[in-house]
């Protein structure tokens, strides 16, 4: 089991749902050192050196591309005289979900571990704050919050996360299980796991932490929209497409402001589903596509899109702009959609189906108003078949698996900087069975009895 | 019948690895102590195989030494042949193995007995521990003594209810033909402590002259000897050293125990103990692993003076005819002639969940428990809770606060924690992955971490210590000479640095930062540290150990040091925890049951949540206040 009561931990300390202000709380050894990697105060002063107890207003950025989440009021309160008697740090964010997840999950990022529930009240009792009246109280609620986070943890692992953790684990264990046995039973004719293999196996379960890990943006999809990017030459029709899918679905909000006016964006509810479209329209269209819009902007676009609708004009052949759009896309998850098809058909649709097989393609005419219930079939199955799947009753058990599993993620990278470095494999263990503590974490399993039970299963060892 | 045969401060029942460490440690520390076996000339007698040491095994041995114990400077003298195993695998988990002559091993330690002063020794069989008002007073024997002691410790190994099976034949009996001890185990569970059943086995012994060794793959020793005693230089160990055999079963073998394993005790239902997994027997491996087609074996001789070898990896229950077929179906024992026939073995011993961390019995005062009894398995094991209970027993009488090892501080308080944290299903045997911290535990720094408690404890002759304080001296010294030695970039630097595949330098770095490297080693720095003092290797080893791991020697102190903090929350043995609102029930059995010492020991024990750990957490709190106001 690990206790990790000296860890600093956040929590987002205001209520669910939409709200003017949401605050993100930090509390621990680190909490005003986490804080200031992820502030930005307009003085330019670090948070470390700003005054106790004052707001200070700023804008929380990534610190890995400097890109600004939000304007925020911070301030940071020293020990001991806090709710929790430890160094605590609030973050006065917008409210509404997704601001508030962005930046806790960016203190998670930055290495602070997201709290349990009851564990802020739990710490003010440690550390002497609160009256002992009030200590059964606190039994309580860690009671009561434990067993409903255990529910929540059950309910999600149920599904297809536990699925996925197990075969990572399994993965993992396996590997732990070859070293460890050559380690403590040298003597025996075990096949003996050879750097390579090692490496081999090891990158292996990074690519399975990775996959698992997007599938946890099912849960971004759900709070942010799932960012559908409509591309084509012009005249296609996407500005019809985007007007017709408004048309049939909700739109949840009309132009988000902050966000570059070449882009259309709009929302609509697909289905259950929140896609947030983004239409290329608004990018200025001249004859050459290729050369004036900037492909290099379409691909900042390309870059964070979940899914991406292409539009082709059926009454003409694939282009050299087709093309162009074709090269730029090629790595993303796509949909062709086969506009005008009520004209004559010029296009040559196998120089697509042939080059990217895995692309749903679908043949309609805005104008006729047709097709467009197969493209919100087809979206809706992409995204279920999946398995991104996430409602918010689930949520902070998500955002503390994710962060287990970024530290799983953190350690496996660690364990093949080692293995590189030419470390012996003693130590690149410990960094294999570091993934697999974080990993236990999520299913609260004795790795160490695991490992060792492993190292019986799987090699026939003794004298 | 009976009468008052003395007085003792300290009873040891048995004289096997762990007996030896015990009486030893106890009349080193100036106790009257009395050591009973069943037999004299079985004293520190291996009865598996003639081997010390192994990977987690090593480390316990150099553990012992580093403390004070004997087991260390007794096999550096009677090995046959050393080896320092996974040298290929990084610091933390070199181990040293030895093969020991195992008459000598055993000469030598009842020896060392004999000339212990405060030592008295005798031949006798325990039957019964007297225990009055829950305290233990002393022992009663067959031959009508009466001891009284103020502790007794009872290493008893697989003597108690001791039963051999050698296919459907079984009957009473010790380890290599020596009598079991029937009686005290009725006497043990009267006083209330829980019994276990467990089973183990050895392979046969096989005459030296009946084997064809021309088959067979030569197993020798290091060249270069690596002690496992601190007081030990590599130079003085030098000796003609005798190789082992590795062999192994081919399809042939594996027939023949196939169809008979009916016969076998362990698969016909005679045995009931359980069995180690790591020690199978041959009938176990291929019921468990069925498609491998061949399994090793070691021959390995059990000493100078004897024809007898052992086979390890052939431990068996099946009939002696079997046993004879299937050995020589394997290539290079075609007319091997077994000696002393392989069996298995079921005896008693306790639950060791019964005993706290200084292996005193929770319901017993001044009983203390070590070795097999416990529920472990091998040597290194057993001489590890040796010393520490002939340690803590000794404290018990004079009123001084036990030593307790952590799982931070050496493989002893891994294993023992384990034992009585946990429990144990089958034998336990220490694996290096059974440690969280084993980049700090290694081998090379035992007596870092254990010879100035030793020295407290009063263990450590002063000889021993200030060999220590010598070496941790050059080795602080060293350390920062070479982090003030810087190298410039001179074309000889870097040319040093291109034959070792390793990048240039452009500007001035300390030798220090340079051993960092993996390509770059301490011994050869060469015409780097023209200024390199005449150390003794193995202090030139360790320097480069901490410098080359200083990274993850830190991440794991660091672990350590939250470690720490949960083992300092003590937990009153007295606590109610039946008490306690918001404890799960089964939080609450276990607890009581195990009662733990601290919130980490808590933290360990299977069936107690992390929630239930908060609750202890909170109540600890609850009750700092209560007693403040």
């Amino acid at each position: 089991m690990v206790i990790r009561e000296e860890d600093t931990i956040t929590a987002i300390a205001t209520a669910p749902g939409e709200s003017g202000i949401g605050i993100v709380r930090i509390s621990g050894l680190c909490a005003i050192s986490i804080a200031a990697r992820v502030f930005r105060s307009v003085s330019g002063k670090s948070l470390e050196q700003l005054p106790d107890r004052r707001m200070n207003y700023g804008h929380i950025t990534n610190p890995d591309d400097g890109e600004t989440i939000d304007e925020v009021f911070v301030v940071a309160m020293k020990a001991p005289y806090t709710y929790t008697r430890e160094d605590v740090v609030e973050i006065h964010c917008h409210g509404g979900n997704a601001a508030v997840r962005n930046i806790l999950e960016l203190i998670v990022e930055a290495g602070a571990r997201v709290a349990e529930p009851g564990e802020f009240t739990k710490r003010a009792f440690l550390n002497g704050r609160i009256d002992l009246s009030q200590a059964e109280a606190v039994m309580d609620i860690i009671h009561s919050k434990s067993d409903m986070g255990l529910k929540t943890a059950v309910s999600q692992l149920e599904g297809g996360l536990s699925r996925y953790l197990d075969e990572i684990k399994d993965k993992l264990l396996s590997i732990m299980a070859g070293v460890e046995a050559s380690i403590d039973f040298p003597e025996h004719d075990i096949e003996e796991q050879t750097r390579e293999t090692l490496l081999e196996d090891t990158r292996q379960a990074v690519d399975m932490v990775e996959r698992l890990l997007a599938t946890s943006s099912g849960g971004r999809i759900v709070r942010e929209g799932l960012k559908t990017v409509i591309i084509g030459k012009p005249n296609v029709g996407k500005s019809s497409l985007l007007n017709a899918l408004l048309r049939e679905n909700r739109a949840i909000v009309t132009e988000v402001p902050g966000t570059t006016r070449d882009v259309i964006e709009e929302y609509i509810n697909l289905k259950g589903i929140p896609l947030r479209l983004m239409d290329t329209a608004g990018l200025r269209e001249t004859d050459d596509l290729v050369e004036s819009i900037g492909v290099e902007k379409t691909r900042v676009y390309m870059e964070n899109a979940d899914l991406v609708l292409l539009v082709l004009d059926a009454a003409r052949p694939l282009s050299k702009e087709d093309r162009a759009i074709l090269d730029i896309i090629k790595d993303k998850r796509s949909i062709v959609l086969i506009n005008k098809t009520d004209l004559e058909i010029r296009l040559d649709e196998r120089e697509i189906t042939d080059r990217y097989p895995e692309w749903p393609v679908i043949h309609m005419s805005l104008v006729q108003d047709r097709g467009l219930d197969a493209l919100e079939d087809t979206i809706y199955n992409l995204v279920f078949s999946d398995g991104i799947r996430s409602s918010d009753a689930v949520m902070v058990t998500r955002v503390r698996h994710e962060d287990c599993l970024k530290r799983a993620k953190r350690s496996l990278g660690d364990a093949i900087r080692a293995m590189k470095g030419g470390l012996p494999v003693d130590l690149v263990s410990i960094d294999i069975k570091a993934a697999l503590e974080a990993l236990g974490e999520i299913t609260g399993d004795n790795i160490t009895e695991e490992i060792v039970d492993r190292i019986f299963a799987d090699f026939c060892i003794g004298k | 019948m009976e009468y008052n045969a003395g007085d003792y401060d300290v009873i040891v029942v048995g004289a096997g690895h762990a007996g030896c460490e015990a009486c030893l440690a106890s009349a080193r520390l100036g106790c009257k102590t009395l050591v009973v076996t069943l037999n004299l000339d079985s004293i520190a007698l291996m009865a598996c195989n003639p081997a010390i040491g192994g990977t987690g095994k090593g480390h316990l041995v150099r553990e012992i030494d580093a403390l004070g114990g004997e087991m260390g400077v007794l096999i550096d003298k009677t090995f046959i042949q050393i080896k320092m195993l996974n040298t290929g695998k990084g610091p933390a988990v070199h181990s040293l193995r030895a093969q020991a002559d195992k008459r000598d091993y055993q000469s030598e330690m009842k020896r060392t007995l004999e000339e212990q002063p405060n030592l008295d020794i005798k031949q006798d069989e325990v039957t019964d521990i007297i225990v009055e008002q829950g305290e233990c007073r002393g022992v009663k024997t067959k031959n009508g003594a009466v001891y009284s002691a103020k502790t007794v410790i009872l290493t008893t190994g697989v003597y108690l209810r001791g039963k051999i099976h050698i296919g459907k034949i079984s009957y009473e009996g010790g380890p290599y033909g020596l009598f079991a001890a029937n009686d005290l185990s009725e006497s043990l569970e009267r006083a209330g402590l829980k019994l276990m059943r467990f089973k183990t086995g050895t392979p046969a012994r096989v005459h030296r002259d009946s084997i064809d060794y021309s088959v067979l793959i030569e197993q020798s020793g290091d060249r270069e000897i690596m002690p496992f005693s601190f007081l030990n230089e590599f130079e003085n160990l030098d000796r003609e050293q005798i190789s082992c055999w590795l062999g192994y079963t081919n399809e042939d073998t594996h027939r023949i125990v196939k169809e008979n394993i009916e016969r076998s005790a362990l698969y016909g239902g005679e045995i009931t103990g359980v069995g180690v997994r790591y020690c199978p027997s041959i009938e176990s491996k291929l019921t468990v692993f069925p498609d491998k087609q061949t399994h090793q074996l070691f021959i390995e001789p059990e000493g100078r003076e004897t024809s007898e070898m052992y086979v390890q990896g052939m431990s068996t229950s099946l009939p002696e005819d079997v046993q004879v077929q299937f050995y020589r179906s394997i290539k290079g024992l075609e007319k091997v002639k077994i000696m002393r026939t392989a069996y298995a073995i079921e005896y008693d011993c306790i639950d060791p969940t019964q005993l706290d961390l200084s292996l005193e019995c929770k319901g017993i005062n001044g009983l203390f428990c070590a070795g097999q009894i416990n529920g472990s398995s091998g040597y290194e094991e057993a001489a590890a809770q040796g010393i520490m209970a002939g340690i803590n027993a000794v404290r018990k009488i004079r009123g001084q606060q036990p030593v307790i090892l952590d799982r931070s501080e050496a493989y002893i308080g891994v294993l023992i924690d384990d034992l009585v944290t946990k429990g144990t299903q089958e034998p336990y045997r220490i694996m290096t992955s059974r440690a969280e911290y084993r980049l700090i535990l290694r081998q090379d720094n035992a007596d870092r971490r254990l010879t100035p408690k030793g020295y407290d404890i009063g263990l450590v002759t002063e000889e021993r210590y200030e060999k220590y304080k010598d070496k941790m001296q050059k080795l602080q010294g060293e350390i920062q000479r070479l982090k003030s030695t810087v190298v410039s970039p001179s074309p000889e630097t870097n040319m040093f640095l291109r034959e070792r595949e390793s990048s240039e330098i452009k500007s001035g770095i300390t030798l220090y930062e340079l051993l960092k490297r993996p390509e770059i080693d301490y011994e050869s720095l060469g015409v780097l540290d023209k200024e390199k003092p005449d150390l003794p290797k193995l202090i030139g080893k360790l320097v480069e150990t901490e410098i080359k791991y200083e990274g993850y020697i830190k991440k794991q102190q660091m672990q350590v040091e939250q470690f720490k903090r949960m083992e300092s929350k003590k937990l009153d043995p007295g606590i109610n925890y039946f008490g306690i609102n918001g404890l799960r029930k089964e939080a609450q059995e276990k607890l009581d049951r195990i009662k733990p010492d601290s919130i980490g020991q808590a933290s360990r024990i299977t069936g107690v949540s992390p929630a239930d750990i908060s609750v202890l957490m909170v109540y600890l709190e609850q009750r700092r206040r209560a007693e403040r106001k």
